[in-house]
């Protein structure tokens, strides 16, 4: 007998684990838009003379970057519900996309705010001198430069986030990786579909690689000399 | 009409201007020189509050405010009287030549789209821009950015226009073309205050010149006396060191 690895059991594995990328890609994207809105608001208030909101923002930051993501979700999850009854009626999906989301807005935080420090100061004093308010002058002028910044950034946070969605399994969602895992317990044949879980995870990465280019060189028109 | 009375501006422990009044009449044209440092930018600067004042009242085309009691609101009423010129032209990076005169006319002043982009039009070819339209800022030559800037300050058509430096950052050769359009504007009756080192164009185009040094007023006056017949030995010195400069 030689080495004991069937490579045609993948392609077996392959359609069985692809069910599951909706729920993967679900997760992903819910948790990322949840991180967008929290990250924006939690960078602004980094940023702001208020010294409350910018301290309390702070220590927002520190603690989100400091905690495993696996320790956050089991806070949510199961520990939450102790707390404030109206939790248990929360699903892991649900919890599972907060964790990931309030995590990641911390990282995005710090990115959205570097991105704004990036935009020259003189564009927020041109939109002054133009009549516009502060809140115009972010909006139409600030907050387009500043995301073109982001954006590479913020397109690392979203393949974290890809990848990150397999912790969810600890709370009982099935996605792509809980469904690998419970195949390779069925069959004993873990190489395979861990591999095969792992190719999947390469090829949702490259594909979005991919459209972040694309997006990228659309958002970058206006800058090209 | 521009009038400013007793404007005081400190940072921490330096004074930078010290009590500075002067009026400026409708379709005039005020130049102010100095060395650097002086406070030249900050005082235009404060004229709009991006810097804002310790003391001070400022009156322009109507609208007056005292810095010491003043609101956010009568902060906008004010910067709405009048639009800047920076030094770095400081266009919108985002937007288009067109989108960059017509943003204030739509977003600020509720003009509709097409009228706001056929006034657009209009001042793009005032300045001479009009095959930019859709350009972005980072394709036009330092030039073209500031006469697009000069476009976008007309747009609203403010009470004055305040220039600070407006061809320090420009080529050499592309500083004539940028002076020509202020000329033009001056030549339409057009209020303005210019911070300059142009000084054979502050004597073409000015009504009034004001020397200033370190935060104070030093001398004031028709460019003939300032300029070529200085009173003050500070300003004789500085148009003296100013005039080797150049000719070295
Ligand atoms: N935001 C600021 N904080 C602290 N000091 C400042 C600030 N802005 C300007 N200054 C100081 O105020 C003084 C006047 O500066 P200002 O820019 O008004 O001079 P200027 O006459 O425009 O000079 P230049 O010809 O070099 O542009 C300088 O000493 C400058 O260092
Ligand atoms: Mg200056």
């Amino acid at each position: 007998m030689g080495v004991n690895f069937d490579p045609l059991y993948i392609f077996e594995l392959l359609p069985r684990i692809i069910r599951y990328i909706p729920i993967t890609l679900l997760m992903a994207v819910l948790a990322m838009i949840l991180a967008i809105a929290v990250g924006l608001m939690i960078a602004l208030a980094r940023n702001s003379k208020n010294r409350l909101l910018s301290a309390g923002a702070a220590v927002y930051i520190s603690f989100f970057r400091a905690i495993p993501m696996l320790v956050q979700l089991f806070l949510i999850y199961y520990g939450l519900p102790q707390l404030f009854p109206v939790f248990t009626k929360m699903d892991a999906v649900t919890a599972a996309i907060i964790g990931f989301g309030f995590k990641q807005a911390a990282f995005l935080a710090e990115i959205f705010r570097a991105a704004f420090h990036s935009v020259d100061k003189g564009q927020m004093e041109a939109s002054l001198t133009v009549g516009m308010t502060k809140v115009q002058a972010y909006r139409r002028i600030i907050l387009p430069q500043a995301a073109r910044n982001a954006l590479p950034g913020t397109g690392n946070i979203f393949i974290s986030l890809i990848k990150e969605t397999s912790l969810a399994f600890t709370l009982g969602v099935v996605e792509i990786f809980a469904e690998a895992k419970m195949q390779a317990a069925e069959s004993f044949r873990f190489f395979e579909a861990y591999l095969a879980v792992a190719l999947i995870y390469w090829l949702l990465i490259i594909v979005y690689s991919y459209l972040q280019q694309k997006l990228e060189n659309v958002l970058d028109r206006p800058y090209r000399s | 009409m521009i009038k400013v009375t007793n404007l005081r501006k400190r940072f921490g422990d330096l004074v930078v201007l010290n009590g500075i009044d002067f009026e400026v009449k409708d379709g005039e044209v005020l130049t102010i020189i100095g060395p650097s440092g002086s406070g030249k930018s900050t005082l235009i600067r404060c004229l709009n509050f991006l810097e804002r004042p310790d003391a001070g009242v400022i009156e322009i085309g109507g609208v007056r405010v005292d810095a010491e009691k003043c609101t956010n609101r009568d902060i906008r009423r004010l910067r709405l009287q009048t639009a800047m010129v920076f030094q770095n032209y400081n266009l919108f990076r985002n937007k288009t030549a067109l989108q960059n005169v017509t943003e204030a006319l739509v977003v600020v002043k509720k003009m509709p789209k097409k009228e706001a982009e056929e006034l657009g039009m209009e001042l793009l070819r005032q300045v001479g821009l009009e095959d930019k339209r859709d350009n972005y800022p980072a394709t036009l030559s330092g030039g073209q950015q500031q006469r697009v800037s000069i476009a976008r300050a007309l747009a609203l058509r403010p009470h004055a226009i305040l220039l600070d430096e407006p061809t320090s950052s420009l080529d050499p050769e592309l500083v004539s073309e940028v002076l020509q359009t202020i000329k033009k504007l001056a030549e339409m009756d057009t209020t303005m205050i210019i911070v300059t080192h142009e000084m054979d164009f502050a004597r073409d185009v000015s009504d009034h010149v004001i020397f200033m040094a370190d935060g104070n007023i030093v001398e004031q006056g028709p460019p003939s006396e300032v300029l070529d017949h200085p009173r003050h030995e500070r300003t004789k010195q500085f148009l003296r060191s100013f005039h080797a400069n150049r000719k070295r």
